[in-house]
């Protein structure tokens, strides 16, 4: 019971992940009619907006070390600790929560910028060439991480404060066995606010339900006499956002190096062809779906029973439901039925 | 499509045949024709022919073709293993066995088009890469790669009574042996029949009939016609001639990994194919040998090198410059490769044949053919 609760919070978790990367995929897609193979990219980006922002937290200066008396030693020591002992160590330690208010603008101006000055181009040209010019995108991008960061993972520490674990066990009554770290509790909550927040703001806005029209019937919006297109690029820039945000909060889970995009961008494609393209409330369930599936596969118990179960069950998963149910779990009629 | 008389053809396959046999002459001038990197030049050349059957006559985009690389690579170095160090039958073998996996894959994937195919085979390819790292470890011994070892049976090699003695055997062709320019020569003559094969079968009316899928696949059912077992054929002729490609890496260096099932090798040998030009018959062999050809020379410098290169510059241009190229050498090769996959897919969709057809249409002073091929990656054969 212990160990089936904490592999569904894993599974959440992943899931969560998997989710936010395939909403904006999905949005890209139902939008602007774009398969962009360069997503898993901007989560990366997002990724190392929160390694860029510790990099410079902590510049560092030598200062005068006072625990040895013996001889003058120095140690390194934050420029921002030093000058403000109290505050800045608050700061340096809650860098990565401070790396989403970074990470919105920064993520935002990539969007667009991506948006404009490639994406565009492409509307009409076959979802081959979209796909072959945004993994072009998209390994430029990993090997510019590459050429700066290093290809080693770089650990990023969550704030102290959440830096423990949960006894839920305990909360929930079912004895001190089930702790969970924080951070990924921290995590889930996360992408449940985000996700509701994308939903929301599609739902309840006039710029939400211009773009939900858009999605419907382009043309028709457009003789209506509003620029459907501008609005369309900045849905791009929001999925960038909501992918870049995702990249930042799960640095503490997973040190993010420069080929994490690419492996996450495989799956969020496999989520996104499950939940059915196109389709925003099929790419969260999707996500979620088989975020669980995974971490359940991953247990001893069925690993026992099915060797290697948990390395391929998304893709079976994906096979299966391609072949019984081609438009995906709630695919849209006419959304790429050919 | 002028061009297409049987006569012209041969010329075209004779020059080819002569090109590639006379490779170690004239790749002298640019350093190229040291055995090891042609080898490449040939075997990247016949997995890009063979995925060109796919993708350029009948414009399915499978991003999982490495997998049937490194089914070939896997079953050759088995059949070096198993059987005999000759290199026939293990070559046999791969193109057999990857053409079986092909069918599988290709029975289930072929039911959906456009971008649902390229997922269905990314997700088959990573299940056997994924595969082949965890479960499948007493086939592919994981992470270390499948390799020939000293207690090895080599049934019919003990039949015969070759003893391999104290050391490694090599791989060899009834006895010569398949490295240097040997094993170039033997990886050219597949490549010569492969490409030969390829021509047959884009002048063929099977090939006509994948054109027609490419061009309008709705059409063509609506005359009537069953246009899967034309698309599965294609599909396991191409994944046979990736097998064929895996069975000569092995052949060249007795060696098996997982790696070369990743997905980042399918999008290999999707770059050299859109780069030469995909649908043409030549371009996929030229975007192959390019992309080895650079990959080999840019990685091969360093800072050290840069720096020499770059001596007679003042110094401090000289470090901004040094810090600028090293970008995209060395490590940085896959940028290059990046970048030079977007501009291809960008300015000249139909990659460098369709470049030449316009440098050439410069010069007769005629308006180069406005095809198909100005919209969409996938030209038109030449």
């Amino acid at each position: 019971m212990d160990a089936l609760i904490l592999q569904l919070l894993n599974g959440l978790d992943k899931g969560g992940a998997y989710a936010l990367i395939a909403l904006g995929l999905t949005l890209v897609f139902g939008t602007l009619g774009v398969v962009n193979f360069a997503h898993g990219a901007i989560f990366m980006i997002g990724a190392f907006c929160a390694v860029t922002l510790r990099k410079l937290l902590t510049i560092s200066t030598q200062v005068r070390d006072e625990s040895i008396t013996l001889f003058e030693a120095y140690k390194e020591v934050p420029i921002l600790e030093a000058k403000f002992p109290v505050v800045g160590s608050i700061i340096v330690h809650f860098s990565v929560p401070l790396a989403i208010l970074a990470a919105i603008p920064v993520m935002l101006a990539l969007g667009l910028l991506m948006e404009r000055g490639l994406i565009r181009h492409f509307y009409k040209r076959p979802h081959a060439d979209q796909i072959l010019v945004t993994f072009g995108l998209a390994i430029i991008c990993q090997e510019i991480i590459r050429h700066y960061f290093g290809a080693n993972p770089i650990p990023q520490a969550a704030p102290a404060v959440v830096a423990g674990s949960a006894n839920i066990g305990a909360f929930l009554g079912l004895g001190d066995n089930v702790v969970y770290p924080w951070w990924r509790l921290i995590y889930l909550l996360f992408s449940f606010i985000v996700i509701a927040a994308v939903f929301a703001f599609l739902q309840f806005t006039t710029f939400g339900m211009v773009v939900r029209a858009g999605m419907q019937d382009r043309e028709m919006v457009g003789l209506l006499g509003i620029d459907i297109q501008r609005r369309f690029t900045i849905v791009f820039g929001m999925a960038a956002v909501v992918a870049g945000l995702a990249g930042v909060m799960y640095t503490p889970i997973l040190p993010p190096d420069y080929h994490m995009g690419m492996d996450f961008l495989v799956l969020s494609f496999v989520v996104v062809v499950v939940g059915g393209m196109g389709s925003l409330g099929g790419a969260v369930l999707a996500g979620f779906l088989l975020g669980i599936l995974q971490s359940f596969a991953s247990m001893n118990e069925i690993k026992s029973v099915l060797p290697g179960i948990d390395q391929i069950i998304i893709y079976l998963v994906a096979v299966v439901v391609l072949l019984v149910r081609p438009r995906g779990l709630m695919g849209r009629k006419g959304v790429m039925e050919d | 499509m002028k061009n297409t008389s049987a006569t012209s053809d041969w010329i075209l396959f004779i020059a080819f045949a002569a090109a590639v046999l006379t490779m170690p002459i004239w790749l002298a001038p640019f350093g190229a024709n040291y055995p090891d990197l042609m080898q490449k030049f040939a075997i990247f050349g016949v997995f890009a022919i063979g995925f060109n059957i796919l993708f350029g006559l009948t414009g399915y985009l499978s991003f999982g073709h490495a997998a049937f690389l490194g089914v070939g690579s896997y079953t050759a170095v088995w059949s070096f293993k198993l059987l005999t160090m000759n290199v026939l039958p293990a070559v046999v073998f791969s193109i057999v066995v990857a053409g079986a996996f092909a069918f599988l894959i290709g029975f289930i994937s072929l039911r959906r088009s456009g971008i649902y195919f390229s997922i269905l085979t990314l997700a088959f390819a990573q299940m056997s890469y994924n595969l082949a790292y965890s479960v499948l470890t007493p086939i592919t011994n994981g992470e270390t790669g499948l390799q020939l070892s000293l207690s090895d049976a080599r049934v019919l090699d003990a039949a015969v009574g070759v003893s391999t003695g104290r050391s490694l055997p090599s791989t060899s062709l009834f006895g010569i042996k398949m490295s240097g320019l040997p094993g170039f020569y033997f990886c050219a003559v597949a490549l010569i029949i492969g490409f030969f094969i390829a021509l047959r079968i884009t002048r063929s009316p099977f090939g006509t009939m994948l054109r027609g899928i490419k061009s309008n696949q709705t059409r063509m059912s609506y005359t009537g016609l069953n246009t899967r077992p034309y698309l599965i054929w294609a599909f396991v002729i191409s994944g046979m001639y990736a097998g064929l490609a895996g069975s000569l890496l092995a052949v060249t260096d007795p060696l098996a990994g997982a790696e070369r099932m990743q997905w980042t090798a399918s999008g290999e040998v999707v770059l050299m194919t859109i780069l030469g030009g995909a649908g043409t018959l030549l371009g996929p062999v030229l975007g192959a040998a390019l992309i080895k050809y650079f990959e080999n020379i840019f990685s091969a410098f360093n800072d050290v090198t840069l720096n020499q290169a770059f001596d007679a510059l003042p110094d401090g241009l000289q470090g901004f410059v040094v810090e600028l190229v090293s970008l995209f050498v060395g490590d940085g090769w896959h940028l290059t490769l990046g970048l030079l996959f977007m501009i291809t897919v960008i300015f000249l969709p139909g990659g460098i044949m369709e470049g030449m057809r316009r440098i050439g249409g410069l010069f007769t002073r005629k308006k180069p053919q406005p095809a198909s091929s100005t919209t969409s990656a996938v030209a038109d054969p030449s």
